[in-house]
């Protein structure tokens, strides 16, 4: 199969002068990716130190209680604790020693910062070394924050997995690391694919049990899956490894264009390449045209929520023809999102942060066909009457990579279709 | 420091936005850090509510703390003032920013804004949401009512209801109507749906409805001191309740009782033949306090039932029903820990647990059937139809309610005598609840059960002495329905514990099942 995407737009929104305005944020704190990492590493266990609204984000965030004994939880920090940190640090070991004692499964616990514990200071990397000390071999401890204070939403993975990759040991293998927490079905076809092209050996970052872990090093080639992991890029960086950039693997464009980014690096040639992606791409573009009948010439507005946002503007853009008002990130990392940049033609407004009176104002103002948000505004945005699409789902749903191109379309074209066949008028 | 899995409440602040979401009017300014807006969620979603909660969140981020986080606080109370133009603000701090020591309350104050603005000081490191809806309405009572003229008609406030309150929405016009037949008027309902400017003239009503002493009891208890205004004891949730709740509103606003009964059904339905199934069914209660206490006395006088134990998770109520445990010959169970709940719901196997959306997993996980009475809430405790749990037609929803759960009168007996039938069988389940039924196999029964009897004796190691089930005694357990099985293994093993036998046999089994027979 030869190129058929259309070209790349003469300017794209690289170099748009972004809109950063300073009010308040809508948005969910680093502690939520826990919902989701905890199901990926399955030896692993999330014990967030902090306070029972940390408890009551994480229970409401998961939706539905996941139940049985999840493996995440929450050490209540209360008066006492405040009181003395020598005290705290005390009290976090009894905790951690009768939960490990209770859960003999737990290979690796994380320690997640919170913002009451990032306020008082209590020093979980400092816990952290003394557990593991004290629980090695059985129980690696490890700590990262979660903090709304310093994390937004996806931000919490990136923390999470920016903290294993010190401890990751040396290695002068020549590999390829994936990078992000994606779900297992994702995962195997993105394997599936490399492999097929003959690159390997593959690594995953996060590895799903904490034996099945590899080295790092100067001849470690890695590609990130999702946008937000921006400190685990540096922190790859700093371990010497090399970054493949590429657009994001969301659409028949960014997977190709992803895939072609990495087999450029293992010298797969045209040929192998095009035999390997011409059936799932043709699939991918059938599958695609057709979830986006409904898309087509309608207009979108982004508000910032999941980091995915620009990746995502440019695959509605350029494979289901919409027209995107306002494209909103939480922060924008040009070193990982030039290359999706690039791709989105210039003309949305491109915001960075938020201050969500004044960008719900310039939503109602420009009434998109489409408005991308976060749970808090879906509701009250709809009844105003607007079509939304709540994006915490394009977080929790497999969208990556071909075969879940069209499901990807289908998460944007639903809302459009439903409000086209609800009809509560008399007959007459 | 306290390892918690699930909590029943959630922090402080959210109880006040219950109240500031219930309301029109009134604006909350909340020194908070980014992420905790999660709350917004619990209105728009759970509740489906159509607007945001009236809340601005300071979002403070870490590179503010080492500077002025004051003047955040500042900005973004006079921007919600002109934005929103509420009638009064209520101002506080989340748990991080209780930790920095701002003072919202203070710095609202040096604004000079043209309308109240009530400080709010929720200890979030000690209390939880209850505590903080009844604080944050006591406040904004306070605050804004004053003492007032009675009205010349005798009038009642309601008090208690909030957003995300269990069926408060439904409740309102329950109550509304009771008080309305015996001709009281409704004065002012608050917080939900009240705005600051009526909840000034709170003052004029004759004496208070208090609904849910959770959200409004020191409100109540204020207003009786400082207005002069009596309030209810009585939650009308049940028959019985609602007939003393009558009663007792009749002799506050020295008016004669009246209850129009006509589109009652529980008593009848209760004593038609096909509830007899329902007789002694063994219940175990948990929530919070105030509808623990009414259905229980529900469960026990009104559907029949065995109460075996209750409990709740709101510290403000334990005293009470500790007390009314007591009169049940039940222990009470005080905790917001829910594996705590899931043991002694273990323990006392009962037959029906009615609890929260908590108790529905933990009864899901044991096989136990569950009916919800109480927050916490989920987007199912929002249904579309009219479903009040107070009054006449409170009372008729709690029968359907509580019986759906269970497994319907004549098909307990058929599911008794068809046991071993392929298709009505234990693992059937209750034939009106929408899960694929499993077919047994036809000829397979026999042999299948000889595998599955336990190579072992089970070991019971609770009592002073181990008791075990001999093989043949296990099997025949097994032969009882599901739905008594687990209170027929539970009586023999206290009938074999109390004498001292260690080894239960088929004989034993009988005997137990002769002592206990009612």
């Amino acid at each position: 199969m030869t190129e058929q995407f259309s070209p790349p737009p003469s300017r794209g929104c690289s170099n748009t002068p972004v809109l950063k305005q300073r009010g308040q944020h809508e948005v969910f704190c680093g502690l939520t990716g826990i919902i989701w990492l905890h199901r990926k590493m399955q030896d692993a266990f999330f014990l967030v130190v902090g306070s029972r609204t940390c408890a009551h984000l994480l229970q409401s965030a998961a939706g539905v209680m996941i139940f049985a004994e999840p493996r995440f939880a929450t050490a209540i920090l209360e008066e006492t604790d405040l009181a003395g940190m020598a005290d705290a640090q005390q009290e976090l070991d009894r905790v951690v020693s009768s939960l490990l004692e209770r859960r003999p499964d737990i290979k690796q616990l994380f320690l997640v910062g919170s913002c009451p514990s990032e306020v008082i200071k209590l020093d979980l990397a400092k816990a952290a070394e003394r557990m593991s000390a004290q629980f090695a071999p059985n129980v690696r401890v490890l700590s990262y924050s979660g903090s709304g204070i310093e994390t937004t939403f996806t931000q919490g993975e990136d923390a999470c997995l920016a903290a294993m990759v010190p401890v990751l040991p040396p290695t002068d293998a020549r590999e390829l690391l994936l990078v992000g927490a994606l779900p297992d079905v994702v995962e195997e076809q993105a394997i599936g694919l490399l492999e097929a092209m003959g690159i390997g050996p593959i690594r995953v970052l996060p590895a799903s049990r904490v034996n099945d872990e590899y080295g790092i090093g100067g001849n470690t080639l890695y590609a990130l899956t999702q946008p937000f992991l921006t400190d685990t890029h540096e922190a790859l960086q700093r371990r010497g490894a090399n970054h493949i950039a590429a657009p994001f693997p969301f659409g028949e464009e960014g997977t190709t264009q992803w895939l072609r980014a990495i087999a450029d690096q293992f010298g797969v040639s045209d040929a192998k390449f095009a035999e390997v992606t011409d059936a799932p791409r043709a699939r991918a573009r059938k599958a695609v045209s057709q979830a986006s009948e409904a898309l087509r010439g309608k207009s979108v507005f982004f508000f910032p929520d999941s980091q995915l946002e620009i990746p995502l503007a440019r695959f509605l853009t350029r494979e289901c023809g919409m027209e995107a008002i306002e494209v909103g990130a939480p922060f924008i990392h040009k070193a990982v999102m030039t290359p999706d940049l690039d791709l989105l033609a210039e003309g949305p407004v491109i915001a960075e942060g938020q201050d969500v009176d004044k960008q719900l104002d310039r939503c109602r103002a420009t009434a998109p066909d489409l408005t991308v948000c976060g749970l808090g505004l879906a509701n009250p945005l709809e009844a105003v009457g607007l079509t939304t699409k709540w994006a915490i789902e394009l977080v929790f749903t497999p969208v990556h990579f071909y075969e879940q191109a069209g499901d990807l379309a289908g998460l944007f074209s639903r809302p459009v279709r439903r409000r086209s066949l609800l009809n509560l008028e008399a007959a007459e | 420091m306290k390892l918690t899995v699930w909590t029943y409440e959630g922090p402080p602040h959210v109880g006040a936005m219950r109240v500031a979401t219930g309301m029109t009017g009134l604006h909350y300014v909340l020194h908070a850090p980014q992420g905790d807006t999660y709350a917004d969620l619990l209105f728009t979603m759970i509740e489906r509510r159509n607007h945001r909660p009236p809340v601005t969140y300071t979002t403070f981020q870490a590179r503010d703390l080492g500077a002025d986080t004051a003047y955040l606080f500042k900005d973004a109370a006079i921007a919600a003032y002109e934005r929103f133009k509420p009638e009064a603000m209520i101002v506080g701090a989340s748990c991080t920013a209780e930790l920095i020591q701002d003072d919202p309350g203070g710095l609202a104050e040096t604004l000079g804004l043209p309308i109240p603005a009530i400080p709010l000081e929720l200890p979030s490191y000690q209390r939880k949401e209850n505590f903080g809806a009844d604080e944050t309405f006591f406040q904004i009572v306070r605050h804004l009512a004053k003492p007032m003229e009675k009205t010349a008609r005798v009038t009642a406030n309601l008090i208690g209801p909030t957003g995300l309150g269990f069926r408060h929405r439904d409740d309102i016009v329950e109550v509304t109507g009771l008080l309305m037949d015996m001709g009281i008027e409704v004065n002012v309902v608050a917080p939900m749906p009240a705005s600051p400017s009526e909840i000034a003239k709170m003052g004029q009503a004759h004496f208070n409805v208090l609904m849910y002493p959770e959200t409004a009891e020191t409100a109540a208890r204020y207003m009786e001191r400082e207005f002069g205004q009596p309030y209810t004891k009585t939650v009308p949730i049940g028959v019985g309740a609602t007939r003393d709740f009558v009663a007792e509103a009749a002799k506050l606003a020295s008016v004669e009782p009246v209850l129009d009964e006509s589109r009652l059904r529980l008593p009848w339905y209760s004593a038609s033949v096909d509830s007899t199934y329902l007789t002694g069914k063994r219940v175990f209660l948990f929530g919070d306090g105030t509808h623990v206490a009414a259905c229980a006395r529900i469960a026990r006088d009104e559907m029949g039932f065995e109460v075996v134990g209750m409990g709740c998770y709101n510290r403000e109520q334990a005293r009470m029903l500790r007390g009314l445990a007591k009169e049940y010959g039940v222990e009470a169970l005080i905790t917001d820990d829910y594996l705590e709940v899931e043991r002694r719901v273990e323990e006392l196997a009962p037959e029906l647990i009615l609890g929260t959306q908590m108790e529905r997993h933990i009864g899901k996980r044991l096989g136990i059937p569950c009916a919800v009475i109480s927050a916490p809430v989920h987007v199912q405790d929002f249904p579309a139809r009219y479903s009040p749990q107070m009054g006449i037609e409170g009372a008729n929803v709690i029968f359907d309610t509580w019986v759906h759960p269970l497994v319907m009168g004549l098909e307990e007996h058929l599911l008794t005598m068809f046991r071993e039938d392929f298709e009505f069988h234990d693992d059937a389940g209750a034939s009106h609840h929408g899960h694929k039924a499993k077919l047994r196999e036809i000829g397979l029964t026999e042999s299948k059960e000889k595998e599955t009897v336990l190579p072992e004796p089970a070991q019971m190691s609770s009592g002073p002495v181990e008791i075990v089930w001999l093989p043949t005694a296990e099997k025949e357990l097994k032969k009882i329905p599901f739905f008594v099985r687990g209170k027929a293994k539970r009586n023999t093993e206290t009938f074999a514990s109390e004498r001292g036998v260690q080894e239960i046999s088929v004989d034993t089994l009988y005997e137990a099942k002769a002592h206990y027979a009612r």
